[in-house]
């Protein structure tokens, strides 16, 4: 069955928006590595006669810059997609990628390791992404495994009380080796949970890309049935959707997503439910739509954030997700008393 | 509710640690009766701690920090909590007649002091706070004159490393106080107010974030490449469980080669509480830092 995206000139309009989205997304990762406090010299960036080892502007381009903006736009746009199918999931516009209980099990997994130390060098491996990724994979399969006990189906409520409650549970915990932690460690924790996307090379990028790359397939897959779901799973289920198999999709790919991201950049905070909203005044409710330009934007967002976190206050770095708020905050604002 | 409890630990932890780190006073009594010698003291300040055992005042200390390790016999005194968790009923019980807390400390002090303790009060500071404090603290433990003499014989210490390498270059110096495991993210170094700053400039080096007034800066890797230290000193207190082996911590630093300091292998460990604790042995952890600085020198 073919579905119409709306009305010929809506589908316009909309197609407009994407590709406007979509521009601006790849303009951002183009044009951030150019922006910086420390004027340098363009031929001596790309000259390739000259060793890499010793060349102080080529590292501060290609170590310092462009890998921020890479990791930027694949949390942005991994955090805003998955804000997107999580709402659509729980049926709750106040959902966020870290209601599930995903981001407090990473951070718990990470802050572990930044205060107790590794006993053991994984080499190649740096240890607090893997940590977290770790923390963030046991807590979604802490939620899943609870909201599918003693049920045919999977309970959307069990989850989100389940995700709730972990939340609490994992902050708790948090909360008690950050206690036990000396003042400088906890520093280094409260720090951390505030996200960075300094990752100072590709590394980590290379290590999260596989896990984005299967949570965006299965996204793709997802929207038509999201626009369903969203009406209702009954009306859902009598036009032919599976939905334990849908909900079931949606979860674990926007869970996979979060975890990717939060190892990748800390718990960045706003992205994952302002952007989807910004969308939505913008495009309308069709996930066919808003799913690919909340990716976009995400992407968008957090890469001209991060700009602003390593300028503004140069050469000190400002906290990624003080400005996702900082700047996030009042333009949503401003588009809500717009629309109204 | 989950990002709600991350905020208010952040804003508690932060704006204790905040006034702790980043406030330039030093010691202050907050008790107008200046009693006679105290007699039983407890300290939650490891520098103090270092201090009133430096001056002779150690048999008096009967409670000390969770974090107090020096001298040796510290190890057998009751701990009474640290900066964020004073443990007041454990405090009281130790029955002191004179009490020393950090100054942001404030519900503490209040409860000390209402319960009759006399509380000195104590903030970080530079090398020249610390001399003040400890001929506070030798004033107030009536050994005034071991309190001069030991500040007398750190400043000579420190004035003697200072001639040592003063013909030298003073090389450009990152001295980082902290980072995440494994990489060069949420790196912390000293910034331009501070015992560590003071250290790096008595020890013949020049602090690359010393025109930035702050304790502690966290810099983007931008700014490490474009800042160019030469050399670069990541200390660590003692006992702490996430040690760095060498070889781990030098590939960290490979990933910013073109840093002078990567490129010519001069990225030092320093593990050991004289560096982390601004107390007497501030002369002996600068010392350490000088024949990093100018290894010819020494």
């Amino acid at each position: 069955m073919k579905v119409q995206l709306g009305t010929p000139s809506e589908y316009r309009k909309r197609s407009r928006i994407l590709f406007m989205l979509a521009s601006t997304a790849l303009a951002s990762c183009i044009v951030a590595p150019f922006i910086g406090p420390t004027p340098i010299q363009w031929d001596t960036v790309f000259d390739s006669t000259r060793p890499f080892n010793e060349n102080i502007d080529a590292q501060i381009f290609f170590i310092a810059r462009l890998p921020r903006a890479l990791a930027g736009a694949l949390v942005g746009g991994a955090l805003a997609s998955a804000g997107v199918v999580l709402q659509a999931l729980l049926r709750n516009p106040l959902a966020t990628p870290f209601t599930l209980g995903v981001s407090s099990g990473a951070s718990l997994g990470a802050l572990l390791v930044i205060v107790l130390g590794t006993p053991i060098a994984i080499s190649a491996l740096p240890v607090v992404p893997l940590a977290s990724f770790i923390g963030a994979l046991s807590a979604v399969c802490i939620v899943y495994g609870l909201s599918r006990y003693r049920r045919r189906g999977l309970s959307t409520t069990v989850l989100l009380l389940a995700g709730v409650t972990l939340n609490s549970l994992f902050s708790a915990i948090i909360m008690f080796v950050q206690f036990l932690a000396d003042p400088t460690q906890t520093f280094q924790a409260v720090r951390y949970l505030m996200g960075n996307l300094n990752v100072s090379g590709y590394s980590p990028i290379l290590w999260s890309l596989p896990l984005l790359i299967v949570a965006s397939c299965v996204f793709a897959w997802l929207p038509r049935s999201l626009n369903l779901l969203s009406i209702g799973t009954e009306s859902a289920a009598s036009r032919g959707v599976d939905v334990t198999r849908t909900q079931r999709m949606a979860f674990l790919s926007a869970s996979l997503a979060t975890g990717a991201a939060v190892s990748l950049g800390g718990p960045i905070g706003f992205v994952g439910i302002v952007v989807p909203h910004m969308v939505r005044l913008m495009v309308g409710a069709d996930h066919r739509v808003v799913l690919p330009a909340s990716a976009f934007m995400g992407a968008a967002f957090l890469v001209i954030c991060d700009v602003a976190a390593r300028t503004l206050m140069a050469p000190q770095e400002l906290p990624v997700g003080v400005i996702t708020a900082m700047l996030g905050g009042p333009f949503f604002l401003w588009m809500l008393i717009r629309k109204v | 509710m989950r990002y709600q409890s991350f905020q208010i630990i952040r804003t508690l932890t932060l704006a204790t640690i905040v006034t702790v780190l980043f406030s330039q006073n030093w010691i202050a009594a907050q008790t107008g009766s200046q009693a006679q010698t105290p007699n039983r003291i407890v300290t939650i300040v490891p520098a103090v701690t270092e201090m009133l055992f430096a001056v002779g005042a150690g048999p008096h200390v009967v409670g000390v920090s969770n974090f107090a390790r020096y001298p040796q016999a510290v190890q057998r005194l009751p701990r009474v909590g640290a900066l964020l968790n004073p443990n007041i009923e454990r405090i009281l019980s130790l029955g002191p007649d004179l009490a020393i807390l950090y100054g942001s400390q404030t519900d503490a002090i209040e409860q000390l002091t209402g319960a009759g303790i006399e509380v000195l009060t104590y903030r970080h500071g530079g090398i020249t706070d610390a001399m003040e404090v400890l001929k506070e603290l030798g004033r107030r433990t009536g050994r005034a004159f071991e309190a001069n003499k030991i500040v007398a014989n750190i400043q000579a210490a420190l004035s003697a490393i200072t001639d040592r390498v003063s013909g030298q270059d003073r090389p450009r110096v990152l001295l980082v106080v902290g980072r995440e495991p494994d990489t060069i993210r949420n790196l912390y170094a000293s910034g331009g107010i501070g015992f560590l700053h003071d250290m790096i400039v008595a020890a013949g080096g020049e602090n690359v974030f010393g025109n930035i007034l702050k304790e502690a800066v966290q810099p983007t890797a931008e700014a490490l490449l474009a800042l160019q230290p030469e050399v670069i000193v990541e200390i660590q207190a003692e006992g702490m469980m996430s040690v760095r082996q060498s070889p781990r911590h030098q590939n960290v630093w490979q990933a910013l080669s073109a840093i002078p300091a990567v490129r010519t292998g001069r990225v030092h460990l320093l593990a050991g509480n004289d560096l982390v604790v601004p107390g007497p042995r501030l002369a002996a952890g600068t010392g350490r830092l000088a024949r990093i600085l100018h290894p010819n020198a020494f």
